[in-house]
Parts: structure tokens; C-alpha cells; sequence
């Protein structure tokens, strides 16, 4: 930056506009930035393939780069690969071309190698990503800028599981004894925790773990030279005090907003809100399939009759909970699946509106003295998630239906789902593949061999578990979106969910800067913009 | 006095033995670990066999011991939500942590102590009307509110403080991270001081009123007057002095509190505690640094009392000769 300083002191710079060159220069050199960014918690590790956790991610994207990433409006864009393609003659091999000239930030070059390391390093028991590559038996490297990846059978949409999959320098971890994932049983702390050497475009400067994280440009990097030269990334837990540091000038962008403030921060000047919709689903769901529940007070399962599961859905007003529960920040939708995921359609997304009558009505004719459940639901995990189920137990009352609201701790919570401890509860859902096959695996199909480790409503349909079981392996993608709206018409029908709503995210930032939300959380400050 | 000490280091090796059985009995009920260590992709067969290698599915005594084992030695093993020692975490964060409960316990002893004796000499007046007027506001005022509206007020409005953190901090030799030396450091403690003291200071006021109104009415308080000492004499070498002991008992506990309960205070301004990395480990059920801080919170009560048994030797002469007169 001393070299543009020169140019423009010295006049030159307004010589040189005309050249879309100096432009360029100009332009980055005008809005050289820190950016102070608050987040409710920070990054649990830098280790790039210990954590699958969301601040984590975010943060070491900064630091670390993937072979693609997921853009603003979700599609897929080159990072360190340039192309990638199945192989022409083996369905079963990914092809990845690297993009080159990239070195890491202790300069040592980015090679087919490295990928192939952090293939191996990413699929070691201890790493937490383990899961997304499965499939994948083996990488080689062909050349020094190609990379084939053996997979146990086609998988053609595997490359979207490597939107967080960091490449990582082979001879700095063997340097640095952190060739493999930080191990929790091991009972040490590994060099790769507080340290990091990726290829992304900003560089550790330094580390105060839940205190203070600063990154700095990293001159040597491959793309255009972003706005933000330095980041300051403070997580604040509270909320409120979170806010309080936005309007107090002591940071300049706030990602996770608390609900209720939101229309209060649009109505503050030099403070405005970004928001966009969250990869995430809020969703009912219910026993569908014992014999009995275990909190009810009936002697079968009401939730087996489809026209109690029909009541259910009559009773959810959807667009009530989007005015006072979530102020608006919410999408209403009746399937469980984000807009921007393949297989969604307008059909799936509308909903009905509520009709309290009819609900009674078809509740009286199997419960003529209605029936009760208890309702679990998480009060520390989603937007607004115990006010929402408070919000549907009132409904439920309207139509004789008595929930007793069990609202507790997340870390309470999911094991009721895992273990089938509960008959109702609340989850939300994220789809990082973004295609409806990554919702059917966990939700949907029955629970046996990997899959369906959240279908707690115990749904089990073979012929619907058949369908889901082809879609790994289809490469037809016509075909295979065909297979997905047969399964999706199917669930439909049967209701084993009852969708809520897609969540919003906000962030708050101070005016004048520009900031996309992203479907992931996962904000890229070299994209943030200046307005002069 | 060595036989007595003696005799308090067993009781508190006891006292701490209980409460980490009592902690790690709890910890069953705080919910499951492995849901904050891994993603939502992975399987419940691989979350057994993580479960299985932490541990966790050992019967509780085996747990326990194995707890108790390392920690003799030491070793409270490694944090699962931040992968890093927990003795290393801890020690990282507990100047901050001793920072502010000094500064808040200090000037909660020193202003108590003050405004206490002179509401309890000026019993008339606007100014200590309005002094015991405050101090109903700071007992009865929630700790978070209080953090809340100085923040509104002196980071947000006035913006003459900083709202969260603890500003620019110097590491002395020895690895104290100290926020004394730096002006954005001393600034940064002022807001969570007062929020953490305010409750104390006003508890010591009233304490240290209440004893003196007390005293004052005393007989020995009228010998020293009809012998013609000076008003000074009478109030601080006889009245105050004998105010002392019930006040250092409640203010020994209170920094024990200060320390312990400077969870609330340090959530609010995020300052970088011990006290923050507790409710972090309990949102992540994080069980090793949890126990971790338990047994050191267990450890600071039982010094505390320690030092608070052994002031009392030094302040009350009478504790002296009742021990030595029941030893003939």
C-alpha cells in the first residue's frame, strides 16, 4: 500500500485513471480496511478438519481455502480448483484440476500433493468431517495440478460435500507433528489448534482464543485485492452487550442479531441490517410409528392416524408465528427443505392456511375428548425455538389438543431425538450438499446403516427407503431429480414432518459497508465493499 | 496455630473431595458432550465409539476415580470443546478473572466501609438519605441489569467507556496477562467493577451502619466519652475496630462470591474470565473444564475461609485467650 500511497501523493494516480489498471489500484487502495467483526462465539479450533462447527468454518475460511465454495446465492465457485468433472471413462473418479501459482503462507507451493494429504487427513477417525466422505476410498495425484478421487461407487454429487473441505500443507504438518486431527482421547493439544498455514487471503497475525482474533491480508494471494486488509474478529456472547458494541462504534459488523432488535437497529442511523435466507429448516416432528407413546395420555399413538397428523398441520399458523414469534424474519413453508436446495419447488413450498374447525373436528372423531403429548423442543439452538413451540401449544389447545412443553438444552435435547426418547420435538435442518438426497439420508429414510440417525419420528417406508438408497449412486441428474420429487410427493403425503419455516439470518453492519448474506453464515470479509 | 491449620487443610481436602462428587453426579443431567463435538453428518455408531473412547460410557466410580486419579496429579485432562489442557485454559484465564474480583472486592470494602461509618455517625441529612436511597437500588438490582444500563449509559450514550472486553493487556513474566498497565485496559475494568462490586459495596455499607449504630449505643463508647477522648478516637480506635469482625467474615465470603459468581458480570461484558469459560463449557457440556473450575471455586472458599479463621485471631484478642485458656 506505500507504493499506491506514493501514486496518489504524487498526483499520479488521476494520470493513471483512465487505465482500468490504476482503477482497480485506486480502488483498493481508497478503501484499505479493518473490519471489527462480532460473533456470538468464536472459532472452536483452528485445526481445519477437527470441527464441523459453524464459527469455526467461518472463521477458517478466511485463513484456509477449499477446492470450491459455496457463493451468496449457493451455487458452487472455483477456489482452489479451477475445474472438476467425473471422469469421462469411470464414473466412480472425481477430477480436479488445481488452480496455480497458489502457495501457502509460509510460501511453500499448493500441489496436487496437498489435496491428497488433506484427503487423507480429513477422512482419519478423529477428524469431525469424517462423515461427508465416506464414499471416497482414495486420492492420487496424477500430476502436479490434478487430483483423481476413488470413489466406492458413482457419487455425483459428491463434490458439493467439499464446500468446508480445507487443503492443507503436507510438509508443514508433518513439520509440526499435526498430520493428524486433534484427537480428544489423546489427551493433548495439538500445534495446528492455535496455528494455521492455509492459502487463503488473510493470515493469522494473532490469537487469544474467545478473546481476539486478527488476520491480515496476505499479499502473495491468487485473487483480486479485496477491501478489508485487516480483520478483528471478537466474539461477544450477550446479546445485548453485542448491539451495544455496533452502536457504540466498537465494531463494525455484528452477524448473529438477536430477533427482537432488529427493527430497532433499522430505525438507527449510521446502522443497517442485511438479511437473507439461512440454509436451515424449522420443523415439527412426531412418533409416527409405535404402537403407543409415552406421554399421552390415550392408549395408541394419535400420531398414527394420518387425520390427526392432518389436524396438526391445520392448526400451525405459520404466517402468526412469522409476525410475532419471529418479526418477520422467517420464510413459512410446508416442506422441510431451503429454496436454494435441488428439489425445491413453489408446489412444496406452499402451504395451507390454518383452519381451526375442521382440526377440532377431525381430532373429536378419534378423541372425542381430545389427547396430550409432551412436547420437547430446544431453547438455546434456534431462532426464537422455545417462543415458536410456546406458540403452537396455544394453537393446539384450540382444537382440544393438550402439549405440555418440555423446552430444555440443546445438549438435553438431540440425544431424545437420537435415542427415540420423545413422541414430538423440534429440529432444525441445514443442507450443506444443497440437494434434497442429504434431508432423505437423515430424516427420511428408515434408521439402519448410516442413515436416517435424525428420523426420530421413526417414519419407514421400503419403498420410499429403495428410492433414497438409488440416488447415490444415479448420474442421470434428470433421472435422479425425477426419483427426488416421487420421494418428495410421497413424504408429503404421509407427513412423517410438519414443517415450520425457513429461518432468516441478519447481520448488522454500519453504513457504508456492504455485505451479502450468506446461505451458510459463513460471511467472506474479502467480499465485504466500501461505499466512498 | 500449626495443629489448627493442620486440622483446616484436612477438612477442605474432604470439602473438595464432596464437591466433586457432587459436580460429577451432575454432570450426568447437563446432557450429552458429543452432540457439541461433532457434526450433524456423523453417524450414531461413530458417536458410540467417540463416546466409548472419552469414556463416557464407563460406570460412574470408574469415572470418578479416574477424575479424582489425575487430578492428584494434577491433570484435569483436555477440553473437548476447545481441544486445548484444562489447567493451561484456566490458568490462561484467571488473572482476568483475579483482576476484577480484586478491583470490585477493594473498592467494595474501601467505599463500604466509608459510606458505612459515615451514614452511622450523620444519621441526618440529605446526602446520607441519598447515600442509603443508592443503596437499596444496588442490593436489589439483578447483577445484569446493572451490567446492562452502565453499558446503555456510559459505552452506548456517553461513549466514554468501552461496552465488552478487556482492552489492551501486557503479559509480565511468569505468563499474569494484566490489563493494570495499559490505559485501555484500566478503562475496560471500570464498567464490569462496578457491576460486580455494586451489591457488595452496598451489603458492607449497611453491614458496617448497622454495627456501628449498634456499638455506638455500647457502654464502653460512653466510658471513652466521659473520659474526654476526642471524637476520632472514640469512633475509629473503639467503635469501628469493633465493627471489624463480623464485617471481615462477609467480606471474606463475598470475594469467594466475587470470584465464583463473576459468571454473570463476565457473560455481560464478555470480559475474558474464568467465569465466561465455565458457562461456555456448561453450554458445550464441556466436562473437563467444568469439573476443573468446580474444584478451584471449592479451592478459593476453602483459603478464603482459611485466611478469614486466621484474621480473626489477629483482630479479636479474645479468640486468643479463650484457645489458650482451654488448653490448661
Amino acid at each position: 500500500m506505500t507504493l499506491l500511497a506514493a501514486f496518489r501523493r504524487s498526483g499520479m494516480a488521476t494520470a493513471l485513471a483512465t487505465s482500468a489498471l490504476a482503477l482497480t489500484f485506486t480502488v483498493s487502495n481508497a478503501s484499505a480496511e479493518t473490519i471489527r467483526w462480532a460473533r456470538v462465539a468464536d472459532a472452536l479450533t483452528l485445526d481445519p478438519h477437527s470441527q464441523n462447527e459453524g464459527p469455526t468454518l467461518a472463521v477458517l475460511h478466511h485463513m484456509y481455502e477449499s477446492l470450491v465454495r459455496r457463493g451468496t446465492d449457493g451455487s458452487l465457485q472455483p477456489r482452489l480448483a479451477t475445474e472438476w468433472n467425473i471422469h469421462p471413462d469411470d464414473p466412480t473418479v472425481w477430477v480436479f484440476k488445481l488452480r496455480e501459482g497458489v502457495t501457502f503462507h509460509d510460501g511453500s507451493p499448493m500441489t496436487a500433493e496437498d489435496v491428497v494429504f488433506s484427503f487423507e487427513r480429513v477422512r482419519h477417525e478423529s477428524s469431525g468431517f469424517q462423515a461427508l466422505h465416506t464414499a471416497v476410498t482414495g486420492a492420487t495425484a496424477v500430476d502436479d495440478h490434478t487430483v483423481h478421487v476413488q470413489m466406492a461407487g458413482p457419487s455425483p454429487l459428491y463434490v458439493q460435500n467439499l464446500t468446508n473441505f480445507f487443503i492443507m500443507d503436507s510438509g508443514w504438518a508433518e513439520k509440526n507433528d499435526v498430520v493428524a486431527p486433534q484427537n480428544f482421547a489423546a489427551g493433548e493439544e495439538s500445534h495446528a489448534v492455535r496455528n494455521a498455514n492455509g492459502t487463503g487471503p488473510y493470515t493469522l497475525v494473532s490469537r487469544d482464543p474467545e478473546v481476539r482474533t486478527v488476520m491480515a491480508y496476505n499479499n502473495d494471494h491468487w485473487d483480486d485485492a479485496p477491501a478489508v486488509t485487516e480483520i478483528i474478529y471478537t466474539p461477544i456472547a450477550e446479546p445485548a452487550t453485542r448491539v451495544a458494541a455496533l452502536l457504540s462504534g466498537e465494531v463494525d459488523l455484528v452477524q448473529d442479531v438477536p430477533v427482537q432488535d432488529i427493527q430497532r437497529l433499522e430505525q438507527t442511523d449510521g446502522v443497517k441490517i442485511v438479511a437473507g435466507p439461512e440454509n436451515r429448516n424449522i420443523f415439527f416432528a412426531y412418533d409416527v410409528t409405535s404402537e403407543k407413546l409415552a406421554s399421552s395420555n390415550v392408549d395408541d399413538n394419535p400420531f398414527a392416524h394420518a387425520e390427526i397428523r392432518e389436524a396438526m398441520a391445520l392448526a400451525l399458523d405459520r404466517d402468526a408465528i412469522k409476525q410475532v414469534v419471529m418479526r418477520g424474519q422467517s420464510q413459512p413453508s410446508a416442506a422441510p427443505l431451503p429454496p436454494f436446495v435441488n428439489g425445491w419447488t413453489e408446489d412444496l413450498n406452499a402451504y395451507s392456511a390454518p383452519d381451526y374447525d375442521r382440526a377440532k373436528e377431525l381430532v373429536s372423531e378419534i378423541y372425542p375428548n381430545g389427547f396430550s403429548f409432551d412436547m420437547h423442543c430446544p431453547n438455546d439452538r434456534y431462532l426464537n425455538d422455545e417462543a415458536i413451540c410456546q406458540a403452537y401449544v396455544g394453537m393446539l389447545g384450540r382444537i382440544g389438543v393438550e402439549a405440555n412443553l418440555v423446552s430444555q438444552t440443546r445438549s438435553l435435547h438431540f440425544p431424545l431425538i437420537e435415542n427415540w426418547e420423545t413422541d414430538f420435538y423440534m429440529l432444525g435442518w441445514g443442507v450443506p450438499t444443497f440437494d434434497s438426497a442429504y434431508v432423505f439420508d437423515f430424516l427420511l429414510h428408515s434408521r439402519e446403516d448410516g442413515f436416517g440417525s435424525y428420523n426420530g419420528s421413526r417414519y419407514a417406508n421400503d419403498d420410499v427407503d429403495a428410492k433414497i438408497e438409488s440416488l447415490s449412486t444415479m448420474t442421470d441428474l434428470e433421472a435422479r431429480n425425477k426419483v427426488i420429487a416421487e420421494i418428495w410427493d410421497q413424504v408429503m403425503e404421509d407427513r412423517p414432518i410438519l414443517n415450520i419455516h425457513n429461518q432468516l439470518l441478519a447481520y448488522a453492519v454500519r453504513d457504508g459497508i456492504n455485505l451479502e448474506v450468506h446461505p451458510e453464515n459463513q460471511p467472506q470479509m474479502s467480499t465485504v465493499t466500501y461505499d466512498n | 496455630m500449626l495443629a489448627f491449620i493442620i486440622r483446616r487443610v484436612v477438612q477442605s481436602a474432604i470439602v473438595m473431595l464432596v464437591v466433586a462428587l457432587v459436580a460429577f453426579a451432575l454432570f450426568r443431567y447437563v446432557g450429552d458432550p458429543i452432540n457439541s463435538m461433532v457434526g450433524q453428518e456423523t453417524s450414531l455408531a461413530d458417536r458410540e465409539a467417540l463416546r466409548t473412547r472419552l469414556g463416557l460410557n464407563d460406570p460412574f466410580v470408574i469415572q470418578f476415580g479416574r477424575f479424582v486419579g489425575n487430578a492428584l496429579q494434577g491433570n484435569f485432562g483436555i477440553s473437548y470443546r476447545l481441544q486445548q489442557p484444562v489447567m493451561e485454559l484456566i490458568l490462561q484465564r484467571l488473572p482476568a478473572t483475579l483482576e476484577l474480583a480484586l478491583v470490585s472486592g477493594l473498592a467494595a470494602f474501601i467505599l463500604g466501609v466509608s459510606a458505612g461509618v459515615y451514614t452511622a455517625l450523620n444519621r441526618r441529612g440529605v446526602i446520607p438519605s441519598a447515600i442509603m436511597a443508592a443503596s437499596l437500588i444496588g442490593v436489589s438490582l439483578p447483577t445484569f441489569l446493572i451490567g446492562i444500563l452502565l453499558i446503555w449509559l456510559f459505552a452506548v450514550e456517553l461513549q466514554w467507556l468501552p461496552s465488552f472486553g478487556r482492552g489492551d493487556t501486557v503479559t509480565l513474566p511468569g505468563g499474569w496477562v494484566t490489563g493494570f498497565l495499559t490505559s485501555s485496559g484500566r478503562q475496560s475494568l471500570i464498567l464490569p467493577a462496578i457491576t460486580l462490586g455494586l451489591f457488595q459495596m452496598t451489603l458492607i455499607m449497611r453491614l458496617v451502619r448497622a454495627e456501628m449504630l449498634e456499638v455506638l449505643r455500647t457502654d464502653y463508647i460512653k466510658f471513652a466519652r466521659a473520659r474526654g477522648l476526642p471524637n476520632r478516637t472514640v469512633h475509629f480506635g473503639h467503635a469501628l475496630k469493633n465493627t471489624l469482625v463480623p464485617v471481615i467474615t462477609i467480606t471474606g465470603l463475598q470475594l469467594g462470591a466475587i470470584i465464583a459468581f463473576a459468571i454473570i458480570t463476565e457473560t455481560v461484558f464478555q470480559w475474558p474470565g474464568v467465569g465466561a469459560l465455565f458457562i461456555n463449557s456448561v453450554r458445550a457440556v464441556d466436562v473437563p473444564v467444568m469439573a476443573a473450575y468446580l474444584v478451584l471455586i471449592a479451592l478459593i472458599f476453602v483459603i478464603i475461609n482459611l485466611i478469614v479463621d486466621l484474621l480473626y485471631y489477629a483482630v479479636d484478642p479474645r479468640l486468643r485467650v479463650e484457645r489458650s485458656a482451654a488448653r490448661h
